[in-house]
This record gives C-alpha cells, structure tokens and sequence, in this order.
C-alpha cells in the first residue's frame, strides 16, 4: 500500500522492532540441539578410529571403523543378537500396528462410557519407567499357568512381550492422530452409498489411513529396537538366547570391551537411520503426535 | 417422496423440536436458515447418519427411520464435496456400483454416462488433489447419483463456489433434476440461490422448519 498519498496528516509511523532477535534465538536453541545429537555419532565414529588405529589388528587401513564392524559382524554371538533384533523388532512392528489401527480408530470415531479412562490406559506403557514394565510383566506370569511362564519369561517370547509392551502405545498414539485427521464425513458418504461399517473402513478409511499405519509400524520397530529396561528383567541377558543389540551393547560394557559396545551401537544407529528414512519417505509427515 | 413426521432431536447445541416435513416425488425443496440452524441435522436425519430421538422417518412413503444409510437408497453430497481421496475420479463415480456388485461393463457405462451429464469425461483418471470447487462439486454429486437414487440431499452445494462457476453449477442442478426427476434437498442459507433453484421453498428457524412458498 502506498502510503505517500496524504503525507501532510500523516503521524509519525510506529516501527515493529527487528525479527532478528527473535529469529537468532530459535536458530541457536534448535541448532545447539541437532549439534548434540550429530555430535553423539560423530564421537561413536572418533572413538572407534581412535581405538582402532591403536590396536590396528583388525580391518582396513584407514577404515578402521569397516574393520572394527567386520570384527563384529565375524561374532556368531553378535550375529545371533542382530537376527533376534531384527526378527523380534518386526514381529512386535507388525503386532503393534494390528492392535493399534483398532484401538486408534475406536478411540477416534466413537465415544462411550469410559472412553477417557480408557485413553490414559493407553499412555501408561509411555509414561512409566521400563524397567517398571518388566518387573510388572515378570511379576503378572507369576500368576500364569507354570508352562506358560516356561516358554515365556527369559525366553525369545519375552523379548517380543517386552518389546510390543512399550512400542504398541506409541504406535497406538500414531493411529489414533491419523483417525482424528481423516474426515468422518467421507466415511459416512459411503455409508450412503451403499457400505457396511467395515466396508467404508476398509475401501475408504484404511487407505487414507495408509501412511500413518506405515509411521506407526516404523515408529514400533524403532521403540522395539532401542528397548532395553523391560528386557534386561523379563527375558534376561543371555548370550546366544534373548540377546538382542540393545543387551550385546550392555553386556560388551559389562565385559569391558568398550570397542565392542560403540561398533554395536553404530549398528543399531545405521539401522535407526534407516528405518527414519523408510516412515519419512513412505510415511506420513503431517501426524501431529 | 420424504416425510419427516414430528422430528425431534437435541444433539449438542442444536435442538429440533416437533419437525414436519413432506417433500412431494420430483420435487426441487430448498431448505434455508442460517449458520447453526440444524440444516444439515436435518439431512443426516433423512439419509440416517443422525437417529432422532422421537418421529418417524419416511421415504418413497416406507418408515425408514431404523433402516441405515446404506439401505435408505438417498444420494447425499456434504458441504464440502468429501471426495475421497486416494480414489480416482472414475474409481468414485464407480464405488456404490462396485459395492452393489454390478458387472464392469455397467460400471464403466454408468460412470461414462454421468460423465457426460456432469461435464467430467476429462477429469476421470485425475485423483481429487488440485481439482477445483466446482469440479469437486460435479464429482460429488456424480458419486451421489451413480447408483440412481429416488431422493438426492445437498449440503450447502455452492457456497464455496464463485459466482461464474455458481452459475454453471445451478444451471447443472436444474438439468440433473429435470433429466433424472429425483426427488431434491437443497440446503442453503442464500436467498437467491432458493429462488432460483426452489419449487418448494422451506425455512427453518430456532428449530422449527415452516413452508414459505409451494411452486406449482
């Protein structure tokens, strides 16, 4: 707007003080942040060249780090931890996003009595200390049948349990917010078209609901893999039985092979990034959580 | 045909208290009150999203009031078209036909042929993104007409539409209506739009719903 047409009335404009200020500050908080975790990485990779180049027994030369993952990779023990991690994570991704797609869309469509009570249910796996969670799993099959607890506690079964305990809630959080964000309305049109309940579900709702299932599965195979507190307790920390990465990197610090510890957890770091790769460029990035 | 025999409901803020209605077969009603009046309760009502809490709902003169929507046989195009998304224009003129099991030649005829009413024939491999208000309109309510209903409920059908594009969707209510002869609920809080499009012009206010004027 031009603001030249009646200069002789005009008052002495207010000026809005700078953005800058204001700007500078967001820039840096958020940039100190993302620093800090580059920089956990970055020292994980420092550390390993450095130790690496010290004993300089094993790998490549200038690539000590390749060596160090080589020398881990050789290791049935830590070969066995990578399959269970890999199986298991995606066993409890896939059950996670079974039981999350009807409790989020039960949650997000209807109301009924106890829907409040039922909803904080719901957050209690997030909110309590894992190593709560598996006291309390371990503590539950003490009430079960002798044969289940058998094949369960400090079992391979465990792991998933301990797992699915904690990654189904957030997968949960993820569904319930991509049903608040689909519009009812499309799904009641094709109620008048002609569809059941579970046909307007399943023709029209779950596909739109597609790359929020995809971030809720992502979401749990992430929380499954970084699981360590409920595990430890219920499904115990035996090498070549319920080992899964997050306990190898517990039990190489135990042993004092800090060497050992960083290249696992480059492992699990590699396969976290890969894993945040496949929900940003499949999944949904507009879920509010 | 739709009656609506002593409706009353309260859902929320809205209440409506003791409504009668009786649409004669063909007719073009247009239902007007303003924002908050319980319009569109009322169009839930009859195509049975909504339960009342008391009356009867009667359509092509059978009580319908227990029936669900999918049984109820009534066209309906929300305010905002509600397209669905990860659908192709085709696949949603097409889905009350698929769901009704009919062959794929019928089908693809049925869909071409209210393409061709609907001024849509080159939008039907586009998926809804980046289509415009009228074209999202045209597409909603060839969905809703797919399956050849004896009643057809609009919500608001031009509101967010300008004024050439309103024009053209008018004159394309008109058409349909004449080429299909079903029985129409137009809703609208817009005088002009009434006038032009009404046969039977109705009014709703503080929860009562009075007629204002039967064309003959």
């Amino acid at each position: 707007m031009k603001s030249s047409t009646k200069p002789e009335t005009r008052q002495r404009p207010r000026r809005s003080g700078s953005d800058m200020p204001f700007l500078v500050t967001l820039s840096v908080i958020a940039g100190t942040y993302v620093l800090l975790i580059v920089m956990l990485i970055v020292a994980d990779i420092t550390y390993l060249g450095v130790a690496g180049s010290k004993t300089a027994e094993s790998g490549i030369a200038g690539w000590p780090i390749i060596g160090a993952m080589v020398s881990a990779f050789r290791s049935p023990e830590i070969r066995n931890a990578i399959e269970l991690t890999m199986i298991s994570c995606t066993i409890t991704a896939i059950l996670s996003v079974f039981v999350a797609v009807p409790v989020g869309y039960l949650l997000a469509r209807y109301r009924f009595p106890g829907r409040n009570l039922i909803d904080a249910i719901l957050d209690i796996p997030i909110i309590l200390p894992p190593l709560v969670v598996g006291l309390s799993l371990l503590i539950l099959f003490q009430f079960l049948p002798e044969h289940v607890r058998r094949n369960v506690v400090y079992e391979k079964p465990a792991v998933v349990l301990a797992q699915f305990m904690v990654a189904c809630a957030f997968a949960v959080r993820t569904m319930r917010a991509t049903f608040d964000q689909i519009d009812e309305r499309r799904e009641q049109v094709a109620l008048t078209l002609g569809c059941s309940k579970k046909q307007a579900f399943m023709m029209v709702i779950l596909p739109e609901a597609w790359p929020g299932v995809l971030t809720a599965g992502t979401l749990a195979w992430a929380r499954a893999l970084g699981e360590f507190g409920p595990l430890l307790i219920f499904a115990g920390a035996t090498r070549n039985k319920t080992e899964v990465l997050s306990t190898t990197v517990f039990l190489e610090l135990s042993i004092g092979d800090l060497s050992a510890a960083v290249t696992v957890s480059l492992i699990m770091v590699m396969a976290a990034i890969a894993v945040v790769i496949t929900a940003r460029t499949w999944g949904s990035r507009s879920i509010n959580l | 045909m739709i009656t609506l025999e002593n409706i009353t409901m309260s859902q929320g803020r809205f209440v409506l208290s003791d409504v009668s209605i009786s649409i004669p077969k063909g007719q073009y009603a247009v239902l007007m009150g303003g924002t908050g009046s319980g319009k569109t309760t009322i169009l839930e009502v009859v195509c049975g999203l909504r339960t009342p809490d008391q009356g009867r709902v009667l359509l092509r003169g059978d009580d319908v009031t227990n029936l669900r929507p999918a049984d109820r046989d009534v066209g309906y195009v929300p305010q905002d078209g509600a397209l669905f998304k990860t659908m192709t224009v085709f696949d949603q003129l097409a889905f009350a036909l698929v769901i009704r099991g009919q062959k794929a030649g019928v089908i693809r005829e049925r869909v071409h042929e209210l393409a061709e009413l609907l001024a849509i024939d080159h939008l039907l491999d586009r998926s809804p993104d980046g289509l415009s208000g009228g074209e999202c309109q045209r597409i909603a309510l060839g969905r809703a007409l797919s399956f050849k209903p004896g009643i057809l409920l609009l919500d608001e059908p031009l509101s967010a539409l300008d004024d050439d594009t309103r024009d053209q969707i008018m004159a394309l209510l008109k058409n349909v209506q004449k080429h299909t002869g079903v029985t129409t609920l137009h809703v609208t809080h817009n005088l002009a739009e009434a006038q032009q499009l009404g046969e039977m012009m109705l009014r709703i206010d503080d929860g009562k719903v009075q007629v204002l004027d039967v064309t003959p």
